[in-house]
């Protein structure tokens, strides 16, 4: 058979939207929206000016930063920080590890498996600093209201994953050691916890990380930490202060990420 | 010992897995459950210690009807059937000695497992049994740190360790070369006759199957189609299992396969006698 017989011409076929026409509509569409969008976020020039030379001072302050003069404040923030990020952390995974266990759809009964997830999306639809303003509201100002915020949402974090994992696990390990008579703690234990430890361990150092990212958010919003320093900082114009702390937070960030990785490494 | 009457599994897509299965099988006799991919082998053995729940038919293991048992009993049941599964189904991040001694999760409680402080006499036989499969010296290893033919060793004294009254045998070759894969066979057939214990390998080779059971059963689209003793096997009876196909040539393949290992372990023998 000659080679004229075959197509010489060859298209990748569309991935989503089989018609021409409303591909093409649907892209000129979203250009439209995007830039009558662009066109209502209202700007005032005047305002961005004054907050250019603000800018400016904080700039100034970055390169200046003043750890001395609020020291106490600082260290007395970074430890409550540190505090809160850790207990959270541990309660949080203690938690979401039946939760996850109950989520995960090839070990846990539906009814159990749905509850679960509802767990697992309240907790994770809700954003840290909403959580942690209704928690401020419910129980005041200070480290209580963000230890409870941070282990909510490391349970939505945790949970969610470690679901998903078990779902992912190698079913015959699990089927053999379900043959031996084994009981559902057992199976657990023996059939699922070695294959899911290393990840779930390695999550958890990732969510020490966040958790202590997130303290000095919802510091802002008065869940105690950090974040309620630098906030008393920058409404104090002390720009050299909240620049100082802004440092300590990312050199901790630095470290906690570094080290994590370097943990999981050993981990296999 | 074992009977299956009538038994019968349609799975939830409509596909109908097995039809009508019934046979009975005594005390130390070895099973090879021959048939193409498809033809429900692993689901029939998986129905007998329900694994997978049949739809229809019974399992009775002695005088226990295993198709009525509800979750705890099923759990008593499950101990006295040990099962060795394709691709080992080691859990490859615990210990080999963690892997024998998950045989005896069935006898011990939670809490014992758990904290791994196994009975001194489980401790004992599990000893005895990786002695026994030659793994004496690999008991501390992580399992995925074993090769494939030693993995499917310690499967074997998994278990065993449960000390049962039934072995069932997944494709324990599936995965194997074909010198490792008689060795293994050997193995499994050997200690079926050390112990008189009776044995459901599920097989799709089909002159290891031929070699190494007393009684042959082929099965086709979950209906038994053949069922006698491996001398039997007729080319006509293949062909009722696995459809045309040049029968003779297989076999004279796997003869020169078991002439060369038989001319080895001669050499291998006459090594040791000049030693």
């Amino acid at each position: 058979m000659s080679d004229a017989a075959y197509p010489t011409q060859w298209r990748r076929p569309p991935m989503m939207v089989k018609s021409r026409f409303w591909r093409i509509a649907l892209t000129v569409g979203a250009i439209i929206y995007l830039v009558l969008a662009l066109g209502t976020i209202e700007v005032n020039y005047a305002r961005v000016v004054e907050g250019l030379s603000r800018a400016q001072r904080f700039v100034a302050g970055f390169l200046q930063p003043d750890f001395t003069s609020r020291s106490r404040d600082i260290w007395i923030g970074i430890a409550e920080s540190l505090t809160m990020t850790f207990t959270s952390t541990v309660v949080g995974v203690l938690i979401s590890i039946p939760i996850g266990l109950g989520a995960a759809r090839n070990i846990a009964p539906r009814a159990v498996y749905l509850v679960c997830r509802s767990i697992i999306a309240v907790s994770r639809s809700l954003q840290e600093v909403i959580i942690a303003i209704f928690f401020v509201a419910l129980f005041g100002f200070g480290a209580f209201a963000g230890f409870l915020t941070l282990s909510f949402a490391t349970i939505g974090f945790i949970g969610k994953l470690l679901a998903e994992d078990i779902e992912d696990i190698d079913e015959a390990q699990a089927e053999a050691i379900r043959a031996t008579g084994a009981s559902w703690v057992q199976l657990v234990n023996y059939g699922i916890q070695p294959q899911v430890m290393p990840r779930l361990i390695g999550l958890s150092l990732y969510r020490l990380d966040i958790n202590f990212r997130e303290s000095a958010v919802i510091g802002i919003v008065g869940a105690g930490g950090i974040g309620g320093t630098l906030n008393t900082a920058l409404g104090r114009y002390e720009y050299d202060t909240a620049g100082a702390i802004l440092l300590i937070i990312i050199a901790i960030v630095m470290v906690a990420e570094y080290s994590s990785g370097y943990l999981r490494r050993f981990l296999k | 010992m074992l009977k299956i009457d009538g038994l019968g599994k349609t799975y939830k897509a409509g596909d109908k897995a097995l039809s009508d299965v019934s046979f009975e099988i005594p005390k130390g006799q070895v099973l090879g459950l021959i048939g193409p991919s498809g033809a429900g082998k692993s689901t029939l053995i998986r129905c007998i210690n329900r694994l997978v729940q049949p739809t229809t038919g019974k399992v009775w293991l002695n005088d226990l009807n295993i198709t009525g048992l509800r979750t705890g009993e099923l759990r008593r049941a499950r101990r006295q059937i040990g099962m060795i599964f394709q691709e080992y189904a080691l859990v490859e991040r615990l210990t080999v000695m963690e892997n024998v001694l998950s045989g005896r999760l069935g006898y011990v409680g939670f809490w014992r497992s758990f904290l791994r402080k196994f009975p001194a006499a489980d401790i004992a036989n599990a000893y005895r049994l990786l002695d026994r499969v030659g793994l004496m010296q690999h008991a501390d290893k992580r399992a995925d740190a074993l090769s494939g033919g030693q993995r499917q060793r310690v499967g074997i004294a998994r278990a065993l360790s449960q000390n049962p009254e039934l072995l069932l045998v997944d494709e324990p070759t599936a995965s194997l070369d074909p010198k490792t894969s008689r060795q293994i066979m050997r193995l499994i057939v050997e200690i079926c006759r050390e112990r008189g214990l009776p044995a459901i390998i599920n097989i799709h080779d089909v002159v290891l199957a031929q070699q190494f059971s007393d009684r042959i059963i082929g099965l086709q689209a979950g209906r038994v189609v053949f069922d006698g003793p491996p001398s039997e096997l007729s080319e006509d009876a293949l062909t009722l299992i696995y459809g045309a196909e040049d029968w003779t040539a297989m076999r004279k393949g796997a003869d020169e396969d078991a002439a060369a290992e038989a001319e080895e372990r001669a050499e291998a023998q006459k090594m040791m006698g000049a030693l």
